[in-house]
């Protein structure tokens, strides 16, 4: 007999499992940091030799630069945008009694469920229909309307995470709706708030279909990889780039994993 | 207790026909009562009574369907809450979690254009009070539900309201604990001299607290009156059984004269009982209510000229202070509840079960209570 409890007991397959699991998502994205550092053009087996060779060559790469400065640029302009609607939607949506609500929050979340290819194409459609220029700003409002979503769902846990009669205090002692807002509403909402930018942030940043159908003459850094694709000689630089935002997006994921349920437990465990 | 005189111009909180409907549910349904200053005012009820609903259309966030509600004499329809004279303590107790417990208090002082220093020093005073020196710098999760809940009165107090709403202040906390924070509450509300208004599910609670009480149903006041009254003269058969224990027997009027009606009842036979209010005539059919403790047993019967009716003793719950017996008389639907002192039960016989026993009470012990 054993006196640990039998959820605690060891579980070999489940070990196995998991391994098995962590391999197959991660392995194939651990090649790239490690190809990004073989002193060989071609993606090939057996690695070569260590060399940094493409980082230096990466940060040579002018047009690079100013894809990576399009896709920042349209990034951040759409996730503030796209956090900022959904903190009036989300706020609307659960303090508010608005006729029709069910159906109203249905359509908002529409977005994430249709199929990005038949709205780049819709939207393609719509803007040359309209003879608006294909440019940055109009892939930045594609990533708005497929962000708007999630920055919503994001922003609505938070929302109803913490008890209202908090703002009904901030109410009862003296503070008008707006002082309310800036005061208690927003302080308490912020984590909610800087997660659904870092989340919007990062579906614009990786966007390609939208930006593939709806962009102009600037490329945004996705086109841009995409286009060095074709060119065995350039790829490495690519996968140098890669690593850099893989690194960069481990952190960001990380960060708004944490801002989510950071706070939550005070307002939650009041009663 | 105190049973503060009811003239209407002392009214200091009035609702006067006052509705609230959500959607097609009435919350509230015509509701008129007063509240003097410096009261200690209880609305009592089930949950779902619109209790709560009363409280927050005082604290403006409900506004009345129909009627007006008026505190020092202004009318408050148009009032939004953040310029009323009242403050509230939530249930949840609502302290803000991003701030500490000083700025929790100091709060709502920003809007009265309150000199810093003297911020500092109510703050302090406001600490005091509720027994919490040197919280100041605590945050909410590092409380206990006690301590919060001092932290909401203070910060609701600090303001100097008019009237002080308290939503089931004491609802989340333990027994024992309760029943301190009742007398500190009381104490409480004594220094400042504040008119509080309570509401609370728990009777027991509400007789220990308040100076009078609304006892409310389906969105109507059935009674208001001092807790006293309350217990001794309940205006119906509703109002009796929500407040402390009581035994109900159906009874015809067959006679009514000085002042005494002569009585036909289903199991306590005919007996007299003094006449109280003007349903009692010839031929009504109403309900007499006797308390617990109103009521005597004895193994053998009385020969004390006191009306007595025989029994059988069906369950007994002993509760440390008294006992509970549970007797079935012969013509009575359910078993009447008999409390006796400790004493008396540990007397020479042993009460068993199934024992034949007599009750006897008291003619004055008896409540005449209408049929509903």
């Amino acid at each position: 007999m054993t006196d640990v409890a039998y959820i605690d007991r060891p579980n070999r397959p489940l070990y196995v499992y998991a391994i098995g699991y962590l391999a197959f998502l991660y392995i194939p994205v651990l090649f790239l940091p490690m190809f990004s550092f073989n002193d060989n053009i071609y993606i090939t087996f057996p690695l070569k030799g260590f060399t940094t060779q493409w980082y230096v060559e990466m940060f040579k790469d002018e047009p690079m630069w100013a894809a990576l400065n399009n896709s920042l640029r349209v990034a951040c302009v759409s996730s503030t945008i796209a956090t900022l609607l959904g903190l009036l939607g989300a706020k609307a949506v659960t303090r508010y009694q608005i006729p029709g609500v069910k159906p109203i929050v249905f359509i908002i979340m529409l977005p994430m469920v249709i199929p990005l290819i038949i709205m780049g194409v819709a939207l393609l459609i719509l803007v040359t229909r309209l003879g608006i220029d294909l440019s940055l700003y109009t892939i930045g409002m594609a990533h708005v309307l497929i962000s708007v979503p999630f920055a919503m769902a994001t922003l609505i846990s938070r929302f109803e995470g913490f008890d209202k009669s908090m703002e009904e205090a901030s109410l009862d002692l003296g503070a008008g709706p707006w002082s309310t807002f800036w005061r208690v509403t927003l302080p308490i909402v912020a984590p909610g708030v800087l997660a659904s930018f870092l989340l919007c942030f990062t579906i614009s940043f990786d966007e390609f279909l939208m930006a593939f159908f709806l962009g102009g003459t600037e490329p945004t850094l996705p086109i841009f990889i995409w286009g060095k694709l074709r060119f065995p000689f350039r790829l490495p630089g690519v996968l140098a780039l890669g690593s850099l935002i893989l690194m960069i997006s481990f952190v960001v994921v990380f960060i708004s994993l944490r801002l989510r349920r950071w706070g939550v437990e005070d307002t939650q465990s009041g009663i | 207790m105190t049973n503060n005189s009811m003239t209407n111009n002392d009214a200091f909180v009035s609702l006067a026909d006052v509705s609230k409907h959500f959607g097609s549910v009435v919350a509230v349904d015509h509701l008129s009562f007063t509240i003097n200053s410096g009261e200690f005012f209880s609305l009592l009820g089930p949950s779902g009574c619109g209790k709560t609903t009363v409280l927050r259309m005082l604290g403006g966030f409900e506004s009345p369907t129909t009627g007006e509600i008026y505190i020092d004499g202004a009318p408050m329809s148009e009032v939004p809450p953040h310029h009323r004279p009242t403050n509230m303590v939530f249930q949840s107790y609502a302290i803000f979690p991003h701030l500490n417990v000083r700025a929790n208090i100091a709060y709502g002082l920003r809007y009265d254009k309150i000199e810093k220093a003297e911020v500092e020093r109510r703050v302090e005073e406001a600490l005091e009070m509720v027994k919490l020196p040197g919280f100041g710098k605590r945050r909410s999760n590092e409380l206990s539900g006690g301590q919060r809940q001092r932290v909401a009165l203070a910060r609701a107090l600090i303001k100097r309201p008019k009237v002080l709403l308290l939503d089931e202040p004491l609802g989340a906390l333990d027994k024992k604990l309760r029943e301190e924070m009742q007398l500190e509450l009381r104490a409480l509300q004594e220094s400042v001299g504040i008119t509080f208004i309570f509401v609370t599910h728990d009777q027991e609670e509400a007789l220990t607290l308040s100076s009078r009480i609304a006892v409310m149903a389906r969105g109507k006041a059935l009674q208001v009156a001092s807790p006293k009254d309350l217990y001794n003269h309940p205006v119906s058969v509703e109002v009796a059984d929500f407040i402390g224990q009581m035994n109900f027997v159906e009874a015809q009027v067959m006679d009514v004269r000085n002042g005494e009606a002569v009585l036909d009842t289903a199991g306590l036979g005919k007996i007299t009982a003094p006449v109280n209010s003007d349903f009692v005539h010839k031929g009504a059919a109403i309900i007499v209510a006797i308390r617990p403790e109103k009521m005597l047993l004895s193994a053998e019967r009385g020969s004390d000229g006191r009306a007595t009716v025989q029994g059988t003793i069906k369950t007994s719950a002993y509760l440390g202070d008294r006992n509970y017996f549970y007797v079935s008389v012969d013509g009575c639907e359910k078993p009447l509840a008999v409390a006796t002192p400790e004493a008396q039960a540990s007397g020479e016989k042993p009460l068993d079960r199934e024992s034949t026993v007599w009750l006897s009470w008291a003619d004055n012990g008896l409540i005449l209570l209408p049929h509903d």
